[in-house]
């Protein structure tokens, strides 16, 4: 089971070491620097090394390596989903995981993680149970604290922890009572030069925020529900209910969750909002060539394409570029010879264009002409799986 | 108001100014200070100084003070075992308190604190924290077992607390159950012989159901440890599988990876024609896929068990090829795992699309990913033979890129696809041969030079190619070296007139500047080859060259079977088995996927190595080395380790061995005592010494025997390793008994044409813990077509494990060459001890008091010998004569024996005077040796 955590921050400082069993010494990281060291960039980390008597699991979340010590056989996945939720735990409590947030509430941070793992064994992980066992710092109750001398951390058993419904408090009363859900849906796709989609997959999640009083019984259908082809549910939805009826039947934890993510896949044909047309050439035996990227939406129910950044990976011979934007701005980086381009909003009127000269290394081969373009986009209240939820009953 | 103002303090009187404000008479001043000490300890800093001034604060109604003097606690205690007791009495207080969550805070810290003394203070709260009526204190309990288990295992078991976990699996609620579950799982871990995990239906079925109401983590520990059930038939395993499969729905992805471990091993039991089977199969794709949009880290993992699953059942994602196209931003080491997919899952349907990926991905960045991106080209060409074209195209395509290294790995693998598709693709040779200056990469070099060679006839220039590459032959890598000589000898075999200088200069390159013995030897054979006989030669170089194989990197069955089990641990990630990496692993019990229902193969003793059965006299050569690795893996690192040589004779054979020895040594004249091995000169005292020791009174029984006794028989050597098997080695061999000492006589022949050395010898751990008591000592390389006799010391004092059949041996021979394993059976004869014969009242009172189902019946045939020479001959083979007795004109032997693990065996023949065959009834505490036992004695009695 996992043995120690310690957090490392990108500059390769341990600025933080918790131990479940015996302590390991901090020098058992060395091979994670070494790791890091050959890995170069931090995101290639790898996530499992092993070193002549421990293994290390690591995460990198928010510019912070999450690095647990294990020393058995156990399963990885169980040791970096648990980082993460360590990871959102923070994030829960302070608002954000960074460095100085966890060593501004050091004390916290150690009464969590003591709360969440037991000798290795995860031990409470739900917010809803750890907010009644450690109460989340705010500023009003800090100045109580230090006036009354009472403290953070809850002295009864949380409700919640032995019902069967664990990850609900019980007594939550609202004055208002309210219930809201996000949908997010991200859509990963390759598309080739011509504009065809070789690949595309919608990930969406339904994240909630419930304040209800009492123990709702909520459920939520949707209009098209055989279009989702795998579901990850919130362990409080009843799977059974789903099963049969594909209807999301659950009593709610309170606050902030994620209530389930699914995957719609390129088998539905999934519409991408946004089109590009580009020319990028590069001429033989010379040391230029032309660069010109218009891009502009598509069919999208009249909703406005917003905060849209094209990145591109420009060939290694590209020496420099000299562009003109119709709209937002655009650096290269001659080191990485990565093109951003900060565009904004797309307006169907005037399209956002991007063209001029690209400057190649005099001599070197005639490059490859198609660099893959990465273009982000955002569009609010748009489901493009087109499966939106139709009613919702709480009881 | 936060808590980086603990860390500003670090001057130096800091430590002092803690403690007078530990001291200090007010709460909220203490509470401050032992949060500064926390700080200090999260960071680092030893504050253990602090350690009575922090322990003081302990007493206190604040909660939150308590935890944090419990936090301080669990880490220093260790450092001051002294001052820790102090805090035993609170802890003990503390357990008895009214609010549960005071009682479990204080059964968990006390587990925490690593120190000897405290640990026999815990005994008693843990006990009645494991029968609490609160849930919470329960399954905090039954954690604080694992951990005072790590502690001191002994005292866990001497107090019972293993029953009482054992209990707890049946509790009520599921929480507790799933923490009983991940207790006992951890301390199994430690204890792999212990049946502490003995699963049956009933269990199983208290476990399916808490497993539907346990947090996500209890969900995690309970389908692991469903994963070692073996379901006694295929309706179990598909209502096992019923109710596992919700879990693949689950939000973390843990749990949906040891759901699909589950299915995977149960699937196995269930025959494909079941509906249900494909059912399950198209409910296993939709999960794995989804694992893939998660966080990079999750996605490695993730991957790296795919590619077993893809292996293992390549139909539940052969739909799915798209998901696996590489993105931009994904991290290296994803890149590199979905690279690895993507030719596994590669065929007729789609390879369109993954080559037009891969093309993609060789103009990359990243080189890593870039070579294999190329190599994975050449493999698809090789793997499906449709798209061979154009994958050569495209490979020449990116030789047109001059990019160096996309060239050299295009090169590396064009030679793969030429011996696969040979006399199709030559017409690119000349792209090839453009290029030829821009290599430097000797695997690029050395496959050039094949190439060429290969192909010489259909290079113009070939000659003049070879030339270029010999000018600096003496910097170029063994590999180009060696290449570099086939392919001249090729040229000059196929263009004699002309390159008759340049073999020449290559050969007494090789012959005589050379150091490297590989590249002379193969030299001096090319030279003489050409020298005596061309035609042979042409023969021998250029003969047609077996067709290279699909899938080179498929995990070997067998090990891809054992990883199946492990899907979703680490050696998933490793793709090893766990006993080949984990630190202590001795014990680790080999996993193996429940055997297919309907064939006949009992799934009885699931647990015993899968490849060991053989037929009885047969050798075997073990086929997979997937599970015998971890256990031999040590072999390079010497003489296997041996305890004294007669260290099992002096134990058990007591004064016999005493008397053997005097008398060896005297008759030696050597002061070789008891560890003379020496066959020849110990044969007079191994008769002398059987009826000493065996007392006084019984010396006239054998007087008859004396002259006559032959010592323990000896079977002729059989062949047990065939030299096909073992690139030229053979070994034959048997085993014998002398003077209670073993030996495994062996003759190792060199059947290939290349001198061996270094030869050791290791045995898998078998059931009566048989192993070489000496390194296996050859003394000069064994030259070709040389034998070497070699008696080889054996003792019983390795390591135990039960064998199926009982005498298996699995050895494992290396040499400079490799390493081989074969089996063999051993008779079990050399196994009885020279003291085996029992006193009359006490065999009596034996036979008796064994239960008459331990008794096994068998017929001895065509054996025409009487009752005095068939005792005279067991006793040589220390099967002792107690009485004998005549019943009805039939005369009755009892006898005993007793082998080296100390089980006494009882036997009665009986021999009808006019009958040639015999019955023997045998009567012993461990009935499953008496076959072998009657196998013994019918070996003996023949022969």
């Amino acid at each position: 089971m996992i043995h120690s955590l310690f957090l490392i921050n990108c500059s390769g400082d341990i600025f933080l070491e918790k131990h479940w069993k015996s302590v390991v010494s901090q020098s058992v990281c060395d091979y994670f620097f070494e790791a890091q060291e050959k890995a170069v960039d931090v995101e290639n980390v790898p996530p499992v090394i092993s070193t002549p008597h421990h293994y290390l699991i690591s995460i990198y979340r928010d510019k912070i390596f999450f690095v647990s010590v294990i020393q058995t056989e156990v399963p990885p996945l169980f040791v970096i989903e648990f980082l993460h939720r360590v990871a959102d735990t923070f994030q829960d409590y302070f608002g954000e995981c960074s460095e100085t947030s966890i060593k501004d509430n050091v004390v916290i941070v150690y009464e969590l993680l003591e709360e969440m793992l037991d000798n290795g064994f995860p031990l409470a992980t739900e917010s809803n149970i750890l907010k009644e066992l450690i109460k989340p710092p705010t500023i009003l109750r800090s100045v109580v604290n230090s006036i009354t001398g009472s403290s953070n951390v809850g002295d009864t058993l949380p409700t919640g922890q032995l019902s069967n419904i664990p990850w609900r408090r019980a007594g939550v009363k609202y004055t208002n009572n309210e219930a809201y859900f996000d949908v997010i849906e991200e859509i990963d796709a390759i598309i080739d030069k011509s504009g065809s989609t070789v690949f595309a997959e919608i990930q969406g999640v339904i994240d909630s925020c419930i304040k209800l009083s009492g123990m709702p019984d909520l459920s939520l259908s949707f209009m098209n529900p055989r279009l989702l082809d795998d579901v990850s549910f919130h362990p409080c939805i009843r799977f059974k209910r789903w099963e049969s009826e594909r209807v999301l039947s659950f009593i709610p934890p309170d606050g902030n969750f994620r209530l389930i993510s699914y995957r719609v896949s390129s088998q539905n044909l999934v519409a991408i909002p946004v089109y590009v047309k580009h020319m990028i050439s590069f001429k033989e035996n010379s040391s230029s060539g032309r660069f010109d990227v218009t891009i502009g939406p598509k069919q999208n129910m009249g909703k406005t394409v917003e905060g849209v950044v094209m990145t591109v990976h420009m060939p290694k011979a590209v020496l420099n570029m000299n562009l003109t934007s119709t709209q937002g701005n655009y650096t290269f980086d001659p080191v990485t010879k990565v093109l951003t381009w900060d565009i904004g909003k797309i307006t169907p009127q005037k399209l956002p264009n991007l063209k001029g000269i690209v400057n190649l290394q005099s001599g070197a081969p005639k490059p490859e002409e198609n660099p893959s373009l990465n273009i982000q986009f955002k569009i609010q209240q748009l489901a493009i799986s087109a499966k939106t939820q139709t009613w919702m009953e709480g009881r | 108001m936060t808590d980086s103002k603990y860390f500003t303090t670090t001057k130096k009187g800091e430590i002092f100014e803690l403690k007078a404000e530990l001291n200090s008479d007010k709460k909220e001043k203490k509470k401050e200070a032992v949060k500064k000490v926390i700080a200090s300890m999260t960071v680092g800093k030893d504050v253990s100084a602090l350690f009575p001034d922090v322990v003081n604060c302990m007493q206190t109604d604040n909660l939150e003070l308590k935890k944090l003097v419990y936090l301080y606690l669990m880490n220093y205690a260790k450092s001051q075992p002294d001052m820790a007791i102090m805090a035993v009495n609170t802890f003990v207080k503390d357990c008895e308190d009214p609010n549960p969550l005071i009682r479990a805070l204080a059964v968990r810290t006390m587990g925490c604190i690593r120190v000897d003394k405290i640990t026999e203070y815990l005994c008693e709260p843990l006990r009645k924290c494991l029968k609490d009526e609160d849930p919470y204190v329960r399954k905090t309990a039954a954690v604080c077992v694992a951990k005072l288990h790590d502690i001191n295992a002994q005292l866990v078991e001497d107090q019972g607390f293993l029953d009482t976990l054992k209990d707890l699996i049946s509790d009520s609620n599921p929480m507790v159950v799933a923490n009983a579950v991940a207790a006992l799982s951890e301390i199994a871990e430690s204890h792999p012989s212990s049946n502490l995990l003995d699963l049956n239906p009933q269990s199983i079925n208290k476990l399916l159901t808490a497993l539907n109401e346990c947090t996500e983590w209890g969900q995690i520990f309970i389908l692991d440890c469903l994963a070692n059930y073996m379901p006694k038939d295929d309706r179990e395993a598909q209502s096992i599988c019923e109710r596992v499969t919700p879990r693949l729905s689950h939000a973390n992805s843990a749990v949906v990876l040891s759901a699909v471990k589950v299915l995977m091993k149960f699937m196995e039991m269930l025959s494909k024609d079941l509906d249900y089977y494909g059912t399950l199969l198209k409910k296993l794709a939709p999960p794995l896929v989804t694992l893939l949009s998660a966080e990079p880290e999750l996605q490695y993992v993730a991957l790296r068990n795919i590619n077993l699953i893809v292996q293992k059942r390549p139909e539940i994602l052969k739909h799915e090829m798209k998901v696996f196209f590489v993105k931009y931003n994904d991290p290296i080491y994803v890149k590199l795992e979905k690279l690895d997919i993507m030719i596994r899952l590669a065929s007729q349907a789609n390879i369109a699309q993954v080559l037009a990926e891969l093309k993609e991905y060789a103009t990359e960045v990243d080189v890593d990913f870039v070579r294999k991106a190329v190599r994975a080209i050449g493999r698809c060409a090789i793997k499906v033979e449709q798209s061979a074209e154009r994958c050569v195209s495209t490979l020449l395509d990116l030789i047109q890129t001059k990019v160096n290294y996309v060239v050299q790995e295009a090169i590396v693998v064009i030679k793969d696809i030429f011996r696969k598709y040979p006399n199709k693709y030559e017409s690119v040779i000349a792209t090839l041969c453009e290029n030829l200056d821009s290599l430097d990469e000797p695997e690029a070099r050395a496959a050039m030079i094949w190439i060429v060679g290969e192909y010489a006839e259909r290079i113009d220039n070939a000659d003049e190619l070879l030339e270029s590459f010999l000018e600096g032959f003496h910097d170029e890598s063994t590999q180009v070296q060696l290449q570099l000589l086939t392919a001249i000898v090729k040229l000059f075999l196929k263009k004699p007139t002309e390159t008759q200088e340049l073999v020449q200069q290559v050969l007494s390159l090789a012959t005589q500047d050379s150091d490297n013995p590989d590249l002379r030897d193969r030299g001096y054979i090319y030279w003489r080859l050409l020298s005596t006989d061309p035609v042979a030669a042409k023969e021998v170089v250029l003969a047609e060259k077996p067709l290279i194989s699909e899938e080179t990197d498929l995990i070997e069955p067998t090990l891809l079977d054992e990883l199946i089990c492990y899907i979703g641990t680490l050696a998933s990630v490793y793709h090893k088995p766990p006993s080949a990496f984990v630190e202590g692993s001795r014990g680790v019990v080999h996993k193996s996927l429940p055997p297919r229902t309907g064939s006949s193969e009992s799934a009885e003793s699931p647990d015993t190595a899968p490849s060991g059965v053989q037929a009885p006299e047969q050798p075997a050569v073990i086929p997979t080395q997937g599970d015998l690795l971890g256990d031999l893996l040590n072999l390079d690192l010497g003489p296997p380790v041996s305890g004294p040589p007669m260290a099992t004779s002096s134990v058990q054979m007591g004064a016999v061995d005493l008397l053997g020895g005097g008398l060896d040594s005297l008759m030696g004249g050597g002061g070789s005592g008891g560890g003379s091995f020496a066959a020849p000169s110990t044969a007079a005292p191994a008769n002398l010494a059987a009826p000493l020791g065996s007392g006084l009174g019984d010396l006239f029984d054998l007087t008859g025997g004396v002259g006559t006794l032959p010592g323990s028989y000896v079977a002729p050597k059989t062949v047990w390793l065939p030299a096909m098997k073992a690139k030229g080695l053979e070994i034959s061999g048997t085993f014998s008994r002398q003077v209670g000492s073993i030996s495994m006589d062996l003759v190792l022949t060199n059947k290939a044409l290349q001198v061996m050395s270094d030869f050791a010898i290791q045995f898998n751990r078998n059931s009566f813990g048989l192993a070489p008591a000496a390194p296996l000592q050859v003394h000069a390389p064994l030259a070709p077509n040389q034998s070497v006799e070699i008696s080889l010391p054996l003792n019983t004092v390795g390591s135990v494990m039960k064998m199926d059949p009982l005498n298996n041996l699995q050895v494992a021979v290396k040499n400079n060459i490799d390493v081989f394993y074969f089996s063999t059976l051993y008779p079990l004869h050399i196994l009885f001890v020279e003291d085996g014969k029992m006193e009359r009242q006490m065999f009596l009172a034996t036979w008796k008091d064994i239960p008459n189902e331990n008794e096994a019946q068998f017929q001895i045939k065509d054996c025409s010998l009487n009752a005095d020479a068939i005792s005279s001959k067991l006793q040589g083979s220390n099967i002792f004569t107690i009485a004998k007795r005549n019943v009805e004109g039939q005369d009755m032997l009892y006898q005993s024996l007793k082998l080296t693990n100390g089980i006494w065996v009882l036997a009665e023949l009986r021999i009808q005077p006019s009958n040639p065959s015999f019955t023997l009834s045998l009567k012993c505490r461990a009935p499953e040796v008496a076959p072998y036992v009657f196998q013994a004695y019918e070996t003996v009695l023949k022969n």
